[in-house]
């Protein structure tokens, strides 16, 4: 059903914890629909030099969060902003049809852990 | 890598004796069974022999059993069958809502065509508390339609008791008993009900056969219309491997149905009990004593089903979950939350359905697995970091 690619991400997990004092923390989806992603960034220089998920939900979930903290890595705040859901299923080789809408979110999450950092300086 | 087979309520492995009986069936003698010729004869009198086998095992005469395409046809047959014959009488349908999607999705469909369903609630076991069914029935009421033991959660459900407030009532009294037959006693004289389905598969049968018993005198409308197959009641040309296989396994189900009981009932609590001391934040879903010998059904909190499963898959086990990726809608088993669970808790949940080629080693296995596989997960999982601080689910 999944690609060997998402396997890999899956069951070996790149980035998982989360980042003491982080400077900025997304969050996304509910118990609900079975999907939760927590991504934390640690930004420096306008750069994402540290990022880590933890992640609730199925393969895709944790597949995609696993991808997005590793395209994230390194990048300025602007290419951060600029990774898209689509990007992290295209990196992992595609995903399954109905994975794509429901458990795609890691891209959302990273988006909502550089928006809270955002935040967080403008205060 | 060797693999193990935990899935028996999906569908079970075909028992090499009933492969044996089918095989000239599938080759020399291909007769069509309502011809007059030796070849036909050979295949009449296979079918009547099967027939006979299955009605032992439930109790019933030979000629109250009919043949279908599966459990969901017979289901189809009944419910529909059943309706149509009495719409005269009334129109209102009495159910569960823990019923499989052959007897929800038909009653959704009788919906549509002017009938009235009552879908009864269940108690956090997955029991159908028998006074609700009495409280429920009206003067409309043709139909008491409720399932022997649940698919998912492995719940034996009241039916005798259910059976005499029907029956009191003179209402026609379906019960989809397809998770229930070959694994436990079943007898429909002793329940006192009227139609009752089958599948050939769940007990080591093949697949594409299975059965609706139809006792003497009960009224119901034909659903597949052609020749004169299934004395006028079932048309199509007969799949008589399939029978003849059905056949078989019923008659070894029937032969060996208490010590199989007894064997899966204890390797059953061996795992539960094994689950329970090797883990924390596992709880069971179903009831714990009226329950299938082979059903586990677990919810293990803070991780979800799916990929659960898939870690399982990868260590060779094959086993099933209620999640929402495994049920295939976005919400997790409609069986599940039912019985009150929250929705985090349902996606977590885990099937295992022991079967007869199951042994202690293989419970073993998999509870050497398990916890490993858990704490991987637990330790990717929000829910538990938050849980951990005290958090409650609030992630």
């Amino acid at each position: 059903m999944y690609e060997d690619k998402v396997m890999d991400y899956f069951n070996n997990p790149r980035n998982v914890g989360d980042i003491e004092n982080a400077d900025g923390t997304g969050r996304i989806g509910d118990a609900g629909c079975g999907d939760i992603i927590k991504i934390d960034i640690k930004v420096a220089d306008r750069h994402i030099v540290d990022v880590k998920f933890k992640a609730f939900g199925c393969c895709a979930a944790i597949a995609t969060s696993s991808m997005a903290t590793e395209m994230a890595k390194g990048k300025t705040i602007k290419e951060g902003l600029a990774i898209s859901n689509e990007a992290v299923a295209k990196a992992l080789g595609g995903l399954p049809p109905q994975k794509m809408h429901c458990s795609n979110l890691a891209a959302d999450a990273l988006h909502e852990a550089i928006k809270d950092y955002q935040k967080k300086q403008a205060q | 890598m060797k693999r193990i087979y935990l899935d028996h309520n999906a569908t079970t492995p075909l028992d090499p004796e009933a492969l044996k009986v089918m095989m000239p069936y599938l080759t020399e003698e291909f007769g069509n069974a309502s011809s007059i010729y030796e070849k036909g004869r050979v295949t009449k009198k296979a079918i009547a022999e099967a027939r006979e086998k299955v009605a032992r095992l439930i109790g019933a005469q030979s000629d109250e059993v009919f043949f279908t395409g599966g459990g969901t046809e017979a289901d189809n047959w009944a419910i529909k069958g059943a309706a149509e014959s009495l719409r005269d009488k009334g129109n209102h349908i009495i159910t569960t809502v823990i019923e499989h999607h052959a007897v929800l999705h038909t009653c959704e469909y009788l919906k549509e065509h002017g009938f009235e369903v009552t879908y009864l609630p269940v108690d956090e076991y997955g029991l159908v508390d028998p006074e609700a069914v009495k409280q429920a029935i009206t003067d409309q009421t043709i139909l008491v339609s409720v399932m022997y033991a649940n698919n998912e959660i492995g719940t034996i459900e009241p039916v005798a008791e259910i059976g005499k407030i029907v029956k009191e009532k003179n209402i026609l009294y379906h019960i989809d008993a397809v998770q229930a037959v070959g694994k436990i006693p079943v007898d429909v004289n002793a329940i006192g009900v009227d139609l009752l389905s089958m599948s050939a598969h769940k007990l080591y049968g093949p697949k594409g056969v299975g059965a609706l018993y139809i006792r003497k005198g009960t009224q119901i409308k034909n659903l597949i219309h052609g020749g004169a197959q299934e004395r006028m009641r079932r048309a199509g040309t007969e799949n008589v491997a399939g029978i003849v296989g059905f056949g078989k396994a019923a008659e070894l189900a029937f032969d060996h149905l208490s010590e199989t009981e007894e064997r899966l009932t204890q390797l059953r609590d061996k795992l539960l009990n094994g689950m329970m001391e090797k883990m924390d934040h596992v709880r069971l879903n179903g009831h714990p004593i009226h329950r299938l010998p082979g059903n586990v059904n677990v919810s293990i909190e803070f991780i979800e089903g799916e990929s659960l499963l898939i870690s399982l898959d990868m260590k060779g086990i094959s086993a099933s979950s209620g999640s929402a990726c495994t049920s295939g809608s976005l919400d997790p088993s409609h069986v599940l939350l039912a019985i009150g669970l929250p929705h985090e808790i349902a996606h977590g949940s885990l099937r295992v359905t022991l079967g007869k080629e199951n042994t202690e080693a293989d419970v073993d296995y998999l509870l050497d697995i398990l916890p490993e596989i858990v704490q991987k997960l637990r330790a990717m999982s929000p829910l538990y970091e938050a849980y951990l601080k005290g958090e409650g689910n609030r992630v």
